[in-house]
């Protein structure tokens, strides 16, 4: 394995402090609690395993969330049945993932374009509604699968350890609550960009991209895209699958809900908003839609009547009918409303916007005569 | 006197698109080493024989034979890894990435064949890969514009560069779909150097075009297509004095 490039270095050692100083610089924001940052964590990886498939190669699922749900089901699973330690559960839910993303992958990729996005969603809701209905004995359907005192546990029970009390999931024998559990999962953040900048960088990740750019071209140039192609779901496959997993370390009730095709289209908007392609874009799209998800969803009328208490009567029960459309339950009309915005004004996402105002300020010092950094149009 | 070496032998080939004839009973064998230009007027079916060579579309019948390999039912790129190169009409490039990739791309696909996952390898510790490309956009006269997006290089300059992608890979065959059209008289002189160049490789070719030019200082062998059909085919000397071909392509232009 060759050294890495020194802007990657950088990159990669800027990514890692920003993410292991999380709970210090969001401590303003009120975002430095543990259930949050992991959250933060896990839907990072999540998107950064998306941009893969969608970012690099082109290819826009609208299923991931199946992958995430099996990477779930797996997880509990390993708790259940093998040990409560989380390293076992992680690898079978990576592998149960990408097993599971190459069979679908497999047969959406027979077709490209809105064909493949509408199989991978079919195939999507398929394994949702499965979970609810054929599947129940191993999904627990409706109530979710849940950890018992009386799970078998093989691989516990070998060594001959006991859990007391609800069975909690561990590493090593310790507890993952609080800030351990974020460090857990920042962790697996950090490889799992690492990985993604390697894979980007690489010459595999450069025939991807020649498949987003002009697939045709691949093919008149001797490539056989459909095993790039297949490749690039079932890392992004496994990417989501670990995610899956990790939530239900934090959280060890797997439900279907997380299959939904709602929390496959999350993830699509992620990936968008902070940039498709780019490296830290999906990670920052998935941190802000977190944050405000949880900012949002929180507020209730009586949070916006306290709010719009400066206006005269009549008007401020105006406001607050109207807000309260967008608050709590409606919180996916604000995120469709930040949506649609951003693809119309900044289709590149936060990232072209970074790049355009460091563009900015790039060329103010170098024309400081010419007051307008914009070519002039020709007449 | 040796026997000439058939390298790329279409076979009666015919394609029907619904009730159009766009190739009628065509045979062509192409020397190794020659240069054969395919002229004739606009829909004559220049296009259509190299898709049909490429396995872009297949034959209605008939077959093409490459240096004794069968190519028609093979996938594209099945064909491109026997050593078919194509520059087409109409530039097939990689608009996205710089002219420095589009070019290092199918150097990988020579080196590492249909499917390779080296995921971990740095692009950037491929030096002889990219110095391949420099020198292969240096011989095109485009090293300097290496960093620039593809899809952003002028019509002549996309066409240069899609050439370097295709030489870079040093095929036995190079199909060449009107390579120096929206090119200056300048680049265009320079592109007839650099295949006059290849040609003493000894790299086989075949070449459709209309500017006459261009024709008459490549060629050995000349096929006149019309209407589906070719007319005509001999040495550009003969070509030229043909009555057929003067009345059915070169008309009033020469
Ligand atoms: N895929 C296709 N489907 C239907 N008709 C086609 C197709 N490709 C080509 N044709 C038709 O076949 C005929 C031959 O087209 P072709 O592109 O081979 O001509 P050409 O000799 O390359 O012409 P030009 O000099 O204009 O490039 C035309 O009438 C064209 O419309
Ligand atoms: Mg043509």
């Amino acid at each position: 394995m060759a050294a890495m490039p020194r802007n990657d270095l950088l990159l990669f050692a800027g990514f890692t402090l920003a993410v292991l100083t999380m709970p210090i610089w969001l401590a303003p924001f009120g975002a430095a609690y543990p259930d949050l940052l992991q959250r933060f964590m896990i839907f990072g990886i999540f998107a950064v395993g998306f941009n893969i498939l969608f970012g690099l190669t082109g290819y826009l699922s609208f299923g991931h969330a199946a992958f995430f749900g099996v990477g779930s089901y797996a997880a509990v699973w390993s708790f259940k049945l093998l040990s409560l330690d989380v390293i076992p559960a992680m690898i079978f839910a990576i592998i149960v993932s990408g097993l599971f993303a190459l069979v679908i992958g497999y047969i959406s990729l027979r077709r490209s374009g809105i064909y493949f996005s509408i199989l991978t969603l079919a195939f999507a809701q398929m394994s949702y509604n499965m979970a609810y209905s054929v599947l129940t004995p191993i999904t627990n359907g409706e109530t979710g699968l849940q950890l018992t005192q009386s799970d078998p546990r093989h691989l516990d029970s070998a060594l001959a350890a006991t859990v007391v009390g609800q069975p909690i999931p561990t590493l090593l024998g310790q507890s993952l609550g609080g800030f351990s559990g974020f460090y857990f999962c920042a962790g697996f953040l950090i490889i799992a960009f690492f990985l993604a900048q390697r894979i980007t960088g690489s010459p595999f990740g450069m025939m991807l991209k020649g498949i987003k750019t002009n697939q045709t071209r691949m093919h008149y140039t001797g490539f056989n895209t459909k095993p790039y192609t297949l490749a690039a779901f079932v890392i992004s496959g496994m990417y989501a699958g670990l995610a899956g997993a990790l939530l239900a370390v934090t959280d060890p009730l797997a439900g279907a809900e997380r299959m939904q095709w709602t929390a496959s289209g999350e993830v699509v908007l992620m990936t968008i908003l902070g940039g498709a392609g780019t490296l830290v874009g999906p990670v920052i799209g998935a941190w802000l839609i977190k944050y405000f998800e949880n900012i949002f969803s929180a507020i209730n009328d009586g949070i916006l009547r306290r709010f719009f208490d400066f206006l005269p009567d009549g008007v401020d029960s105006a406001m607050v009918t109207v807000a309260s459309k967008f608050v709590g339950e409606g919180w996916f009309l604000t995120l469709g409303l930040v949506f649609v915005i951003i693809v119309i004004f900044l289709p590149g996402g936060i990232m072209e916007g970074v790049r355009r105002i460091a563009h900015l300020f790039n060329r103010a010092p170098k024309a400081p005569g010419k007051a307008n950094p914009q070519p002039q149009p020709a007449e | 006197m040796s026997q000439p070496n058939v390298v790329l032998h279409v076979a009666d080939v015919h394609k029907r698109f619904g009730g159009l004839h766009a190739l009628a009973d065509i045979d062509l064998q192409v020397e190794e080493g020659q240069t054969h230009a395919i002229i004739g007027p606009n829909g004559a079916g220049k296009s259509t024989l190299l898709n049909v060579i490429i396995g872009k579309l297949p034959p209605s019948s008939g077959q093409v034979v490459f240096d004794g390999t069968v190519l028609t039912g093979r996938k594209p790129y099945q064909i491109n890894q026997l050593g078919i190169a194509r520059v087409f009409q109409t530039p097939e490039i990689f608009g996205d990435l710089s002219v420095l990739h589009n070019v290092m791309i199918p150097a990988l696909a020579k080196r590492d064949g249909a499917f390779k996952l080296n995921m971990f390898r740095s692009l950037d510790s491929e030096t002889g890969i990219r110095e391949e490309a420099e020198h292969m956009l240096e011989d095109v006269g485009m090293l300097g514009r290496r960093e620039m997006a593809a899809g952003s290089l002028s019509r002549g300059d996309k066409r240069r560069m899609e050439l370097a992608m295709c030489l870079i890979q040093h095929p036995r065959l190079l199909l060449l779909d009107e390579p120096t059209a929206g090119m200056s008289r300048h680049d265009t002189n320079t592109t007839i150097e650099l295949l006059k160049k290849i040609k003493s490789r000894g790299m086989t070719k075949v070449i459709i075009e209309h500017d006459m030019h261009v024709v008459f200082s490549l060629a050995d062998k000349i096929s006149v297509l019309a209407q589906g059909r070719i007319i005509a085919d001999g040495t550009p000397d003969q070509v030229r004095g043909n009555p057929k071909v003067q009345e059915a392509y070169l008309g009033g232009a020469h």
